[in-house]
């Protein structure tokens, strides 16, 4: 009989390999779906892992898509790692996306390239105040961060769809629920002429190093873990869990608000209805995915985003719905999950309990 | 005086999905367990719900199918949390996300269906008493239902010897684990019954309440029923009253609306969430009163001999 054993220490090995063993389980239940669909298994792998890296623009589209999901996934990290489960990063898009829009809106034709700046900072000014919602109440009156994040995520889209609907709405958009599409100065520089690749990319990789930084090098950052880990050790060391819960919220809502201020002035150039995409959630499957690391990050989201553009091609050119994305991206935390039972237990053949001898007649 | 008798009728209908599946969590959290997945099963259940009324015209197999669908998915997210010990909030959260994707994905031909024919139920005599006949008597049986499980449940709790071994397993499974019960156990067969109550709410939703589907049509309902166990520090009267609270609330905006109130009807609909902010803060106010009531094992993992 299997039995699990713990192990003395976790495997560093296993914490590696755990991410990968699950993909694999991910694409095996992925084939056998497709058998099961009537499609051609490999024509379907091709869509999710051959199509979205195939040449430059590709990648630069599957980058359009990693960039929301890298920012959002950092500061989900620094989240998690202090032990704080804010999964209302979607509604701090949102807010980043409104911040952002409202400030874009105020540009006419005369305006300078600096605006950009003012877009990016509004957007994560609005991030921060939708996850200081959360630590406020949290620290304030204790109410539980996950159900008033998540909340808030139903908060945030009503108050978007009022603003499209009604005071933000284009009075020429032909009665569309849509904001008037920003001036050109507040677009998010692109790196290459024609692609959606754009300067939100830089941004994220140095978020990534910034991240790493505050994590492993800062006082800061090591407190927020000890917390996390060991809440006792914390007190006993001194350590304000009350710094740490306002630092975390405040730099995973700022970091969600500013991806929603670079989609909202970069790849969507107007507010609408459908800004949230649900980034916010996938990135909560990133960010466990890339082990909470901030190099891990960078390669679940690319994965993650492999997900969503083959999704979409899979839609158009399989004729499967795209909601097979959220489909796998489930599948993939769930696989995470078991395999990751790995690096604190083994697996051990136990002997089954000795049976009395049966005597033959 | 009629619109007040509909505006508590809806309350009742709208309450009982809020009920079933508070009442499912509680069971679950009694044993000790935070299933943050409810809001993916009870979409799951929703489509199975739904998929079962358009073919078999029955609303009993759609529950019966939403039941189903809740008590698998749970069964695998207890599989996950008691057996390999993942963490109960990431497993949650991954079968809420799982939920979502899985119930669009397989919807997608049932968006354009409608369920025909919805069969009116009027209990006879008491439905043409003025007033109360429209308010309280001409509900959908499972309202009534809620209202029997809620009772059932709290007799369960309190005073049946299964009901003991639960809330001893939710508040110390160490104990209960040294006197010989089975805790493992008695916590997946509780997170089972959590999901097919939970199940039985998404098919309501989806057969009787809106009565059709839309991605993601659950919209909170069972993130909020989460909220509701703590608001009703898990106790089952508790959860029904809070659970026709919230009901209120959400057809309040109705009547609001309906009313010509001048409040965009966008802001009107954030009123159920902002409601349960208000309320986890009101409850969670007092974390002496919270950790007195609450199973005190709650979200903690039990890993028997380590």
């Amino acid at each position: 009989m299997l039995k699990l054993e713990a192990r003395p220490q976790p495997s560093k090995a296993m914490s590696i390999a755990s991410p990968l063993v699950a993909l694999a389980i991910t694409v095996l239940i992925g084939i056998g779906l497709f058998v099961l669909l009537g499609k051609d298994p490999l024509k379907g792998l091709q869509m999710f892992f051959v199509e979205p890296v195939k040449s430059g623009y590709a990648l630069a589209e599957l980058s359009v898509k990693a960039v929301p999901l890298v920012l959002i996934a950092l500061g989900l990290a620094v989240c998690f790692r202090s032990n704080l489960w804010n999964i209302g990063a979607e509604g701090q898009f949102v807010l980043g996306a409104l911040a952002g829009g409202w400030v874009a809106m105020q540009a006419d034709e005369h305006t300078g390239r600096w605006i950009v700046a003012a877009i990016l900072v509004a957007g994560v000014l609005g991030g921060m105040l939708w996850g200081a919602i959360v630590a406020l109440l949290r620290d304030r009156f204790n109410a539980n961060e996950i159900l008033v994040s998540l909340m808030l995520v139903y908060v945030a889209d009503m108050l978007l769809n009022w603003l499209v609907y009604g005071p933000w709405k284009d009075p020429h958009g032909y009665n569309f629920p849509q904001s008037v599409t920003f001036a050109a100065a507040t677009r998010i520089p692109r790196l290459i002429d024609g692609w959606r690749l754009n300067i939100g990319a830089l941004i994220a990789l140095a978020a990534v190093a910034g991240c790493w930084l505050f994590l492993f090098r800062t006082y800061r950052g090591f407190q927020l873990q000890v917390g996390g880990l060991a809440p006792a050790a914390a007190r006993y060391a001194g350590f304000s869990s009350r710094t740490a819960l306002w630092t975390a919220l405040l730099m995973s809502g700022g970091m969600a608000g500013l991806a929603g201020a670079l989609e909202a002035a970069g790849p969507l150039g107007q507010l609408t209805p459908y800004v949230p995409a649900g980034y916010g959630f996938a990135a909560i499957i990133v960010a466990f995915v890339g082990r909470l690391h901030p190099v891990g990050i960078v390669f679940s989201a690319v994965l993650m985003s492999m997900f969503y553009i083959g999704g979409e091609l899979a839609q158009s050119r399989l004729g499967l719905p795209k909601s097979i994305t959220g489909v796998f991206q489930g599948l993939l935390l769930f696989a995470l999950l078991a395999c990751d039972t790995l690096i604190h237990y083994r697996l051990r053949w136990a002997a089954a309990q000795p049976r009395p001898a049966v005597k033959e007649a | 005086m009629d619109a007040i008798a509909l505006l508590i009728a809806a309350t009742l209908s709208a309450g009982t999905v809020l009920a079933i599946a508070g009442l499912g969590l509680l069971i679950n959290e009694r044993s000790g367990i935070v299933n943050l997945g409810a809001e993916g099963m009870m979409l799951v259940a929703a489509i199975a719900g739904f998929a079962t009324a358009v073919h078999t015209g029955s609303d009993w197999l759609a529950f019966a199918a939403g039941a189903g669908a809740g008590a698998l998915m749970a069964a695998a997210f207890g599989m996950l949390v008691i057996w390999l010990n993942t963490n109960q909030y990431a497993t949650g959260l991954a079968l809420s996300l799982f939920g979502s994707g899985f119930s669009a994905f397989v919807g997608i031909r049932y968006t354009q269906e409608k369920l025909t024919a919805r069969p009116h139920f009027e209990i006879p005599g008491l439905a043409d008493i003025p007033f109360l006949g429209p308010a309280l008597f001409r509900q959908h049986p499972m309202v009534y239902l809620a209202i029997g499980l809620t009772i059932a449940l709290a007799w369960f709790l309190y005073r049946s010897r299964a009901g003991l071994v639960l809330r001893a397993v939710g508040e110390s499974p160490e104990s209960a684990h040294a006197l010989g019960y089975p805790v493992r156990r008695i916590r997946l067969l509780a997170v089972v019954a959590g999901g097919a109550l939970c199940g039985v709410a998404g098919a309501y939703v989806s057969v009787v309440y809106t009565p059709l589907w839309v991605e993601g049509m659950i919209a909170g309902k069972g993130w909020i029923a989460l909220a509701l166990t703590t608001f009703a520090t898990w106790r089952p009267a508790r959860v029904l009253l809070g659970a026709y609270l919230f009901g209120g609330v959400t057809m309040l905006q109705f009547h609001l609306q309906g009313e010509g109130v001048q409040i965009p009807s966008q802001l009107l609909s954030a009123l159920p969430y902002l409601a349960t902010i208000l309320v986890l803060v009101l409850i969670s106010r007092n974390p002496t009163w919270i950790r007195v009531n609450m199973p005190a094992s709650l979200g903690k993992p039990f890993f028997p001999g380590s």
